[in-house]
């Protein structure tokens, strides 16, 4: 083996392709889902800017809750679809379990979605105590038990399929800390800048996902022992962190897990290796405790919580900006800045990606801080930072990844569809966070689901931006149907 | 504040955009990356040390004093404003809707259900302060109001289905 290669895990050609289906209908689910969720977003703008009396508090809380739910779910299924597909090349992972959290994942959501609109629950997907319990009448106990109990479901899934990475992973580098590069970042061993980067996200996103569920689970756990004996009552600061815990590490790791994209394509793009280094371990080791403890942001407003665990979380919120800025969207930027690079609706994508991270990362740190949060905190402003990261960010890796499986020679020039599509899409999603940032700091109320007359103005122009973001979603996700399910697998580009 | 937020917000997605297009608009022309990267490594670590001493300061300014009220002291013996309060579904329960300004008002924050959250907006709709209220806590809010005025207790934590419908007067007079 010469050091300047990665050598791969070697499949069989049945196994490969049946890989690619597998990765296939994660991404399909991914664009059907966040088309709908995204419709849904629309609807409730357009509820709110009196566009559509039609809906009625109670169904606007019912999409609210599954929008919320929906999103998060999704972007963690898809992603992993990402970060599967790429880490399979360098540890031998098994299609079956991949299968298995799929079909997992899907009956938990058939529970939360009769548990919504069947049952009425709309406690949003905070769930937080005491409230599915106590709904005074407009959901039952059990409408609120099988909300929990899907989430529960799909937890589950997820941890199988992280014991199968790490096995995988101890079986080929020994341990986590070699996967992630640390005898080298310490000078252990020599440095070696063709350890895959795929290999060090892999790592660090089971890691805290894996934590990150497990304190969803006793969370949910806890409640469902409480809905059905009132009597245990556990402390709901307790209870509140974990699920915001929860809740944070795994759209945060959603997020990491893409990168894997940006890191294994940008490169083919533009002929330039992104090889690792020490500040690449530096940056993925920190953000490993970054992720997982800058959490308390969203409990500033709770004053009981000790100040300590405040200033943690103000001082690593911050913190965990410094990798991306520094490490992942400069060394992007680098790798593009004359390249001479086709610019493929896939790469163009990608670099929206991170630039979108790298936006929503500011009005994020603002939030994060206890004087900007005092007078921001749960206004729209909340939603405009996280609809930043995962309309400009997120999805655009999802997008530029399933592009990029689509397999079309790159001098060919981009069909006007993905074109037309890529603007609206890009254009409406800045419009979208901009208003609900702008709305945010006018003091407007999130999960309202009626404006006072003052802020109806606001919302009838989010609802515009939202529906340029669904024409141009609309027309991605055509094109994904048509395309996707029959293109063959990418043959990488040579980069050197 | 809010608009601080939301004017630094503005100009650094617009600085952004500048640099992408910078990097953009350079993207075409091919060049030997050997022969600019060591130039834009060095700027990197410059970036990362500006980063790092913006870190440092806005730390600083922001945490000292610690910009949260203090949850032990009693204020009950300062002569302070105390009003007592509690969320339901879906209404505001308050000691007293009356307070004056230039003289620190106490709110003693808890709920007789779920999590709700306390917002205190002033006759513009501008939100001036907040805190949550949540099952088993009573969450000490200290604020000063310096404007008499119609004030308007907004609920700021999704509480149920008629969520947005809890909302609370509070009047503010001249002392
Ligand atoms: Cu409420």
């Amino acid at each position: 083996m010469s050091k300047a290669t990665v050598d791969k895990i070697h499949y069989s050609d049945a196994e490969n392709r049946g890989a690619l289906i597998a990765v296939k209908a994660h991404l399909i689910t991914g664009f059907l889902v966040f088309l709908l969720m995204m419709l849904g977003g629309a609807v409730m703008r357009a509820a709110q800017g009196a566009l559509m009396p039609s809906v009625g508090a109670d169904l606007f809380y019912q999409i609210m809750t599954v929008h919320g739910v929906g999103v998060v779910g999704t972007s963690a299924i898809a992603s992993t679809g990402i970060l599967w597909y790429f880490l399979r090349q360098y540890v031998q992972l098994s299609t079956k379990i991949f299968w298995l959290n799929f079909f997992i994942f899907l009956t938990g959501v058939v529970i939360i979605l009769g548990s919504i609109f069947l049952g009425g629950y709309a406690g949003a997907w905070t769930f937080l105590y005491p409230l599915p319990g106590i709904s005074l009448g407009v959901w039952s106990t059990g409408a609120a038990a099988g909300f929990l109990i899907g989430l529960l479901l799909i937890g589950t899934g997820f941890l199988i399929l992280y014991l199968d990475w790490g096995r995988a992973i101890l079986s080929r580098y020994g341990s986590f800390g070699q996967a992630l590069g640390l005898p080298q970042l310490f000078g252990k061993e020599p440095l070696n800048p063709y350890h895959p980067t795929t290999v060090v996200v892999g790592t660090m996103v089971l890691i805290v996902d894996f934590l990150g569920i497990a304190a969803g689970a006793v969370a949910l756990v806890i409640m469902l022992i409480n809905l059905y004996n009132p009597e245990f009552k556990p402390d709901a600061l307790l209870v509140k962190n974990l699920i915001y815990f929860f809740g944070h590490v795994i759209i945060n790791a959603a997020m990491y897990a893409s990168v894997s994209a940006v890191y294994e394509l940008l490169p083919q793009y533009t002929g330039r290796p992104y090889k690792t280094s020490k500040v690449f371990y530096a940056a993925w080791f920190a953000i490993v405790f970054m992720v997982m403890a800058v959490y308390p942001h969203h409990l500033y407003m709770d004053f009981p919580l000790p100040k300590w665990i405040m200033i943690v979380g103000q001082v690593l919120s911050y913190g965990s900006g410094i990798p991306l800025m520094v490490v992942t969207g400069y060394g992007a930027l680098m790798l593009v800045y004359r390249s001479g690079i086709q610019w493929n609706t896939s790469a163009k994508l990608l670099i929206l990606s991170m630039f979108g991270w790298a936006a929503g990362g500011i009005p994020a740190v603002l939030d994060s801080m206890i004087t900007f949060n005092k007078v921001l905190h749960n206004t729209l402003w909340v939603p405009g930072h996280f609809h930043f990261y995962l309309l400009l960010g997120l999805l655009p890796m999802i997008l530029g990844f399933t592009l990029y499986l689509f397999n079309i020679p790159q001098e060919k020039e981009p069909p006007l569809v993905e074109k037309l599509g890529f603007y609206s899409y890009a254009g409406g999603a800045l419009l979208l966070s901009l208003v609900f940032l702008n709305s945010g700091s006018n003091g407007i109320p999130r999960r309202w689901a009626v404006h006072l007359d003052e802020w109806i103005p606001y919302a009838q122009l989010g609802a515009v931006a939202a529906v340029l973001v669904v024409f141009g979603f609309l027309l991605f996700t055509v094109r994904v149907l048509i395309v996707l399910p029959k293109a063959a697998e990418p043959v990488p580009a040579a980069v050197h | 504040m809010q608009s601080a937020a939301w004017y630094i917000t503005l100009i650094s997605v617009i600085s952004l955009i500048g640099v992408f297009y910078f990097v953009i608009s350079n993207s075409k022309v091919k060049e030997e990356y050997s022969s600019f990267s060591k130039a834009w490594y060095g700027v990197r670590g410059k970036w990362f040390i500006f980063l790092i001493i913006l870190w440092v300061t806005l730390l600083i300014i922001t945490l000292k004093p610690f910009p949260l009220p203090s949850q032990t002291e009693n204020y009950s013996d300062k002569g302070d404003q105390i009003i007592d309060v509690s969320g339901h579904q879906w209404y505001w329960v308050m000691s007293s809707d009356t307070v004056v300004i230039d003289k620190p008002v106490v709110f003693q924050v808890t709920t007789g259900d779920v999590n709700h959250g306390f917002g205190v907006y002033n006759e513009k709709l501008e939100l001036v302060a907040q805190v949550q209220a949540m099952p088993g806590y009573t969450n000490k809010l200290v604020y000063t109001f310096t404007q008499p005025g119609k004030y308007r207790i907004l609920c700021l934590e999704y509480c149920g289905v008629a969520h947005h419908g809890m909302i609370g007067e509070l009047n503010v007079k001249e002392s």
